[in-house]
Order: structure tokens, then C-alpha cells, then sequence
């Protein structure tokens, strides 16, 4: 089924003169940096979900709020659909533009207006990339502890409108936890505060709801950030399994003996041997499966906790437990982890990554249903987990050149969601809906869970003007792929017309 | 142990569905143990206490599922026979409080300002909805962003957006350590060292100066709690004086003027307001014992970046800080697509929805 948008399948959209609507914005905004040409329009075709594009019918870079304000304000009065980008890093296509509707870059909002080292926060404009917030608070020993592994590049307002993770979830949170305050201009363009400088804000919490709403809600223009102070010392070890169940089991013992490491990774063979290759990060290449444990704190504990939870893997059958022995050995054991999915893509052409959760129990079941799922598919899958936290990135390997390699790992991801879903857990993790999951969303909620998440769209936005088709399926959606789902078992793969 | 456990969600939903058919306003209720806080209610009560019992707990997922009616003492006490607590220490008695009403509330204890708030570690919910379906949100993992996030919205909606009938939270292990200091600091003292440790990674989990002298409590690993302790000298004191800040036990409480409850940034200094005031949260939440009126007890709060809730029933129309205009105008239009009747717990936060 076609994920591009289909106004058979997501609702008709409003006919949009395109003439006009730039006159109009010319007009109104004359500094306003508009992109129109086709070479210009191109970069902007898909962000981080690169097998899904398609031309928006124009690009809006502004650089001062009012000028959002305006061009909402503008898009709202003619009924234009209006999708937001940020720096582009969203791997589920929750920016991917419309050929009816206007992509809105905040890009350009760039500035961090404030650290303050005593109520420990940092207010940023939206296009602040998230390893700078920390930057910028590194000389008061502060940082911003949501770390997805795009940190370098995504910026913060697609980190709030994705609720975005990393691999520090467990001890420190997600987005929604690390977030004081959001401004946000409404589908109307009018200025709304959610949230507060103090702790808790007075109403419901709309902080929480804005928090993932991948941009359907709202454009946000500011953010308030919570800063921590940065941890004295962690530690890494890094544990070598015979077995992917002893490493499963091992997760459970470490959680069970009451600690709550920083981190909490895992790696299945050939996620380790892609890794090792491309990083030289000192992994056992011939383990079958690897933990990466970090703990942080103040020393005394770090040291208890290392010891602790070296005792804890050895008797869950580790091989091998080695802690890295400096600060230079922590980090490639890192890089090997962070580096994973680049790692994978030089053994392969294309990857596809997946992003469901489960709860930590069912991993050994789910890892074997993965396997079986692979032989069907005929295609290999490297197994990369946030073991802490119970979020897969099964990354399925496949060439895009080769005819139906793409059709087959779009049914296998589809086919893991959904197992996903089954054992009690989640299309997504972190990665968000977009437009990526759009049909998973049918197996996880239901007709009258989606008409409820219709209803409170509705409530911001009645019109459906802001990233139309993202995040939430029609029902109409949902019951053609119910329809088709049926008999996806029994159609031959390579010859179903997808596109 | 063995806990009462009922399902009485069919029951619930069928309350509703008269409630819907005749248009009626229902008041949703678990042990009533904070049914003072709010502004007053009319309708038909609604007892949640039938539907209870822990659905699920696997210590090791860190997860605990219970119905919306469970005692929370109960919630309590098999968290803490596996080593285990709700981090965001909401007040928990004899007063029969239940878990819907912990979350409906959102009220956390002293730990929120390190550990997170109750719709922190919420991570999924059951809601029987103003459209008379019984629908499941979120789940018992710890990341899940698919769709909106409707269960942390519920937390802190007092019942106004659906009826919660079942939850499950994030817990944690219990620290290994604990210790009770108190300073001889007065409360200007107090909040300027705590600003400087705020900046550094040291084992507070509880701040508050109570009038005299600054108490905190360390917890964390032998090592770094022991060590802050020798370093801070002072006065060790029971744990239980937590309990007695908690469950508002204190003498400072027993003050028969009006309790507000003022919310503030971290770095916010000593309000100038008449009355008594007693420090929590590292000075983020502050007790006021006052008969100034609300007017200037808001205004103050707000000059700072915070707000003010009125803890003592009756002495405002609006104990919760009225809304700016538009943002109440959507509170208005999510509460009217979520329950287009109006039936959940109709005024209980705002006059107008």
C-alpha cells in the first residue's frame, strides 16, 4: 500500500492556487526567503526516511517569529496545509512535505537565548541542534541528558515534537521528561505558552500531549530545557554472551539487583561484526551477543555498581566482562555502539531500521521470531537494543536495486511492529509515526482508540491543516490495510505491486 | 499478601452510559482523599473503589498495572516487598487514597524535583471516555510514542478528561542508602546553598527548610551518601519527619489560615507576602499560611514565573490560578471533543468546562 499520501486512503486535502498563495505571501512578507524552483525544492523532499519524497509546493525559511506567525496565520485564512521541518534527521518521514502543502523550515531559528547555571535551564530556539544545548552548558558543568544518536545534527524542536530518546532513557528520561516549557504558535498563528518556568503548571498538562504530537498540533518557536549537572565518572563494561537469551536474562538480573545503569545496550553477531569492522571498537566478534553497561555517579558508588553488576553478569553466563580501563577505551566502546547503524550500512546497500518495543521479557521470543521472520523474508537482520529500556532497532538488510528487496523489507518491518504490538509493546519507540508506521498504527489502536486521537486533533486543529496523513490513520486507512492485511500471508512478495 | 482484586470496569462503563443517555454530571471518586481540592462538585458520584487490583508487577520490568479503585497503600506495600517505590512519593495514608486519584490529582512528594512528577512515570492507561468507550493508551514499556501521549495528559486532570480505570507507572529500586541531615541555616541561607549544590551531582533526594533549619535527605549508594554526610555536620533526624511534610502533619499546617501552595522556579528568592511560609523542593514548592487575598498571592507567584494553588476549601472561587484566555479557550475545546456532554467531573478545575 502506497505510503505516500493518498487522498483515497488519508481524506481529500484542499486545492491550493499556488500563484496566489505566493503572491500573498510576497505581499505580506516581502524578506521572507521563499523557495519555489525545482532544484531548490529538491533537498527538501524527504528528511531522514530517504525512500519516501516527495516535492513540497514550496519552501518558507523564515527567520523572526512574526513571520511564522504571518505564514500560519496566511496558511489558516486559505486553507494550505503547512508541514514543519527541522534540521531533517526524523527517520519515520514526519516531515516529509506535500506536493499541496507548504513546508515551513525553523532551521534558521538557531539561537540559544539562555543558560541559566542556577535554575539549571537553557531556553533555545527551535533549531538549536541538541548536542549544542550541551555545549553551551559544559562550562557551568551542565548538560541536556536526551542524547538520540542523530545528536550532532537534529535540533531540538523536532526532538520535542518527536519525543525523542537515546540510550540513557532509563536513568534520565525522554524528551517529555527533560522539558519545562514550550512556546507554540497555534494553527492560527497565535502565541501559546505550555508548561512553565516552575516544575508544574496550572490546567491540564498540554506540556505532555505537544510532547511527540510530530508537529500536528502546533509549530513550536522556544523551548526551556532541564539541565543536570554532569555526572563525575562513568564506567562502561562490556560483557560477552554465547547466547542472545543469557544476555536477555542478564538485563532482567541487573534490573532485579536494583540497579539502574546509564546506559544498557545490546548487540547481536552480526550487529558486533558490522561494528567491529568499521570502528575497531575491541568487540568479541565471535560472541553471539554483547552488552554494553555503563553506570555513572560519584565515584564510590560507580566503583560499588561496577562490582555489583560484574558479579551479576558472570553469573548470568557472561564469557567474558570487561571494563574499559580508560576514558579513551569507554568511548570506542561507544563509538562501536553509536556507530551501528552507518557500521551496517557498509555491509549492506540500503537498511531498513525498526524502532518497536517490548517489555524486556519477551526478548528471547521475539529475537527467534525475528530470526524465523528473516528466512521468510530471505533477507538478513542485524539486531541492535536499548536493552535498558526495551526498544529494538532490528535493522533489515536489503538492496533497493534489486526488484521487490524493498517491498520485502517493508512486509518484514511491518510483520516485527507487529509481533511488537502482540507481546504487549509499541510500533515506536522513539522514532515516532510519521508517515513511516502509519499503517502499524491500525494494529496497535483501535477504531475508536484513533477516533479519540482524531478528536483531540480536532481540538487544536479542526481543519487539518498542520502535517496532514502523519502520526494518526484515518479509519478509511485502516480498514483497506485491514482488508489487505488478510491476505498478505499468501501473496508472493517480490510480485505485489506496492508502489 | 493477598489484595482485593474485581473487575468493574463493565459496571464503570454502564455508569457512564446513563450518565451520557440522560446528560447527567457525574463526580468521579476513589477514597476521597482529596476531594477538598478543587472547586466543589455537583452530580451523581461515581465509586471507583469496586474496580481494584494489581494486574501486574514484574519487578524486573519495573512496571507496576493496577485498577483505577487499588489502595494505594497497597500499591505501596507490594512495591516495597520487592525492593521497590513509586519515585515520585505521593502522599499515601489511612486516607484511602487509590491510584486513580494519585494520578487524577498528580500530586508528588518531596522527591519531585529530582525524581520526576507522577505524570512522569506514567507510562500507559485504561480510560472509559465521554464517547462511552473503554480505551487503552500507552503500555507497560518504557518508550512508546505512538499516536498522542492521552495517558500522561491524564495525569493532573482531576477526572475532567475521562474516567482513568486502570494504570500502569514506571517504579523504581529503592536506594540502598538514606540519611536525614538538618542545617542550622535560616531560609535565606538555605536557598543560596542550595542554588550552589544544585550545580553539582551530589545525593539530595528532600530540601526543605521548615522555618528553623534546612532538613535534607541523602540517598543513594553507601559511598556518596555517607561521604556528603560527614561533609554537611548538622543534625541527624527520623525519616518520618517526611511523612509528617508529606501528609501536611507538621505543626506549620495546623495554622487555621488559609494553605496555599506556591509553585516556582528553582532560582526564585524568599517571597515578600505576609503570613508563614515553609520551603519544599528545594524552594520550587512553598507552603503559604496566609489571610492576604489571592489576588496578591497570585500576582507574586506569577512575577516570578510560577503560580498558586489554593489548598484551603472555600476561600476562593478558583482554587487552581486562573488560565490566560486562550489557552483556556483550548483547555475548553479538548474537554468539549473529549466529553462533548460534559459529564466527567464538570467545574472541578475551572468554572468554565
Amino acid at each position: 500500500m502506497n505510503i505516500l499520501y493518498d487522498e483515497l486512503l488519508d481524506g481529500p486535502l484542499p486545492a491550493v492556487d499556488k500563484q496566489a498563495l505566493l503572491q500573498a505571501l510576497r505581499a505580506q512578507l516581502p524578506d521572507l526567503d521563499i523557495l519555489i524552483s525545482e532544484e531548490d525544492l529538491k533537498p527538501y523532499e524527504c528528511d531522514g526516511l530517504s525512500a519516501y519524497r516527495t516535492t513540497p509546493l514550496l519552501v518558507v525559511l523564515p527567520r523572526r517569529i512574526e513571520q511564522v506567525q504571518a505564514i500560519l496565520a496566511l496558511c489558516h485564512q486559505r486553507q494550505v496545509p503547512v508541514v514543519t521541518r527541522g534540521a531533517g534527521t526524523g527517520l519515520s518521514g514526519g516531515a516529509l512535505p506535500l506536493a499541496q502543502g507548504v513546508l515551513l523550515v525553523m532551521a534558521r531559528f538557531n539561537r540559544i537565548l539562555e543558560i541559566d547555571p542556577v535554575a539549571r535551564t537553557a531556553r533555545v530556539q527551535p533549531g538549536v541542534r541538541n548536542l549544542a544545548i550541551s555545549q553551551a552548558a559544559a562550562p557551568y558543568g551542565l548538560y541536556y541528558a536526551p542524547d538520540p544518536s542523530s545528536q550532532i545534527a537534529c535540533s531540538i524542536g523536532g526532538n520535542v515534537a518527536e519525543n525523542a530518546g537515546g540510550v540513557h532513557c532509563l536513568k534520565y528520561g525522554l524528551t517529555v521528561h527533560n522539558l519545562l516549557k514550550v512556546q507554540i504558535l497555534t494553527v492560527e498563528g497565535q502565541c501559546l505558552t505550555l508548561g512553565a518556568d516552575s516544575l508544574d503548571a496550572p490546567g491540564f498538562d498540554l506540556l505532555a500531549l505537544f510532547t511527540g504530537s510530530e508537529g500536528m498540533l502546533g509549530v513550536i518557536t522556544e523551548v526551556t530545557v532541564r539541565l543536570l549537572p554532569r555526572p563525575p565518572l562513568a564506567k562502561v563494561l562490556l560483557a560477552s554472551f554465547d547466547a542472545v537469551e543469557q544476555a536477555g536474562a542478564a538485563v532482567a538480573a541487573i534490573i532485579r539487583a536494583g540497579i539502574i545503569p546509564a546506559g544498557l545496550e545490546m548487540m547481536d553477531n552480526l550487529a558486533i561484526r558490522a561494528a567491529e569492522d568499521f570502528i575497531h571498537a575491541g568487540y568479541p566478534v565471535d560472541a553471539q551477543a554483547i552488552l554494553l553497561c555503563e553506570l555513572d555517579g560519584v565515584e564510590a558508588d560507580v566503583h560499588d555498581d561496577c562490582e555489583r553488576v560484574r558479579e551479576v553478569l558472570q553469573q548470568a553466563g557472561a564469557s567474558d566482562v570487561r571494563q574499559a580501563r580508560d576514558e579513551a577505551e569507554r568511548v570506542r566502546f561507544w563509538a562501536g555502539r553509536k556507530n551501528a547503524f552507518p557500521a551496517v550500512g557498509r555491509i549492506s546497500a540500503d537498511y531498513y531500521c525498526m524502532d518497536g518495543t517490548i517489555p524486556r521479557r519477551e526478548l528471547p521470543h521475539v529475537l527467534r521470531a525475528i530470526a524465523e521472520l528473516s528466512g521468510k523474508y530471505r533477507l538478513r537482520v542485524a539486531n541492535v537494543f536499548h536493552a535498558g529500556d526495551g526498544n529494538m532497532h532490528p535493522l533489515i538488510l536489503f538492496d533497493a536495486n534489486q526488484p521487490g528487496e524493498l517491498e520485502r523489507a517493508e512486509a518484514f518491518g511491518g510483520e516485527i511492529l507487529e509481533l511488537c504490538v502482540r507481546v504487549g509493546g509499541s510500533i515506536t519507540g522513539e522514532h515516532g509515526v510519521g508517515r513511516e508506521k502509519i499503517n502499524q498504527m491500525c494494529a496497535q489502536f483501535n477504531s475508536d482508540e484513533l477516533t479519540l486521537f482524531h478528536a483531540v486533533k480536532a481540538a487544536f486543529d479542526p481543519l487539518g491543516l498542520l502535517n496532514p496523513g502523519k502520526n494518526i490513520p484515518t479509519l478509511h486507512r485502516c480498514a483497506e490495510f485491514g482488508a489487505m492485511h488478510v491476505h498478505v500471508g499468501q501473496l508472493p512478495f517480490p510480485d505485489l505491486e506496492r508502489f | 499478601m493477598a489484595y482485593a482484586d474485581q473487575d468493574a470496569s463493565a459496571e464503570l462503563l454502564e455508569q457512564v452510559n446513563q450518565a451520557r443517555a440522560r446528560g447527567t454530571a457525574l463526580q468521579i471518586r476513589g477514597g476521597a482523599s482529596k476531594a477538598w481540592l478543587g472547586r466543589p462538585q455537583q452530580g451523581e458520584v461515581l465509586d471507583t473503589r469496586s474496580h481494584c487490583g494489581i494486574v501486574n508487577h514484574d519487578p524486573s520490568e519495573l512496571v507496576i498495572t493496577a485498577r483505577a479503585g487499588t489502595p494505594l497503600r497497597d500499591i505501596i506495600v507490594a512495591l516495597d516487598d520487592a525492593g521497590q517505590m513509586l519515585p515520585c512519593e505521593p502522599p499515601h495514608g489511612d486516607d484511602g487514597a487509590t491510584l486513580g486519584g494519585l494520578v487524577a490529582a498528580g500530586l508528588s512528594g518531596p522527591r519531585r524535583p529530582w525524581a520526576g512528577s507522577v505524570r512522569d512515570f506514567v507510562l500507559g492507561t485504561r480510560v472509559i471516555t465521554g464517547l462511552g468507550k473503554h480505551l487503552r493508551f500507552g503500555g507497560e514499556v518504557m518508550k512508546n510514542v505512538a499516536g498522542y501521549d492521552l495517558s500522561r495528559l491524564m495525569a493532573g486532570s482531576f477526572g475532567c478528561l475521562g474516567l482513568i480505570s486502570e494504570v500502569s507507572l514506571k517504579v523504581l529500586p529503592k536506594p540502598r542508602c538514606q540519611a536525614h541531615v538538618a542545617l542550622a541555616l535560616d531560609s535565606g541561607q538555605a536557598l543560596q546553598q542550595l542554588a550552589h549544590w544544585r550545580q553539582q551531582a551530589l545525593p539530595i533526594s528532600a530540601a526543605c527548610h521548615d522555618g528553623e533549619q534546612l532538613r535534607l535527605r541523602l540517598e543513594g549508594g553507601e559511598g556518596s551518601v555517607l561521604a556528603f554526610r560527614e561533609r554537611l555536620g548538622g543534625e541527624d533526624f527520623a525519616a518520618g519527619w517526611w511523612q509528617d511534610l508529606n501528609h501536611r502533619r507538621l505543626a506549620f499546617f495546623h495554622d487555621p489560615r488559609p494553605l496555599w501552595r506556591l509553585s516556582l522556579p528553582d532560582n526564585s528568592p524568599l517571597l515578600d507576602l505576609p503570613g508563614a511560609q515553609l520551603l519544599d523542593w528545594a524552594g520550587a514548592q512553598r507552603w503559604l499560611k496566609s489571610d492576604t487575598s489571592p489576588e496578591q498571592i497570585r500576582t507574586s507567584a506569577s512575577r516570578l514565573g510560577g503560580h498558586a494553588t489554593c489548598y484551603s476549601p472555600g476561600c476562593t472561587d478558583s482554587p487552581f490560578q486562573p488560565l490566560p484566555p486562550l489557552l483556556l479557550r483550548y483547555h475548553q475545546q479538548l474537554k468539549q471533543r473529549l466529553d462533548p456532554q460534559g459529564i466527567f467531573n464538570p467545574g472541578r478545575m475551572y468554572a468554565e468546562f
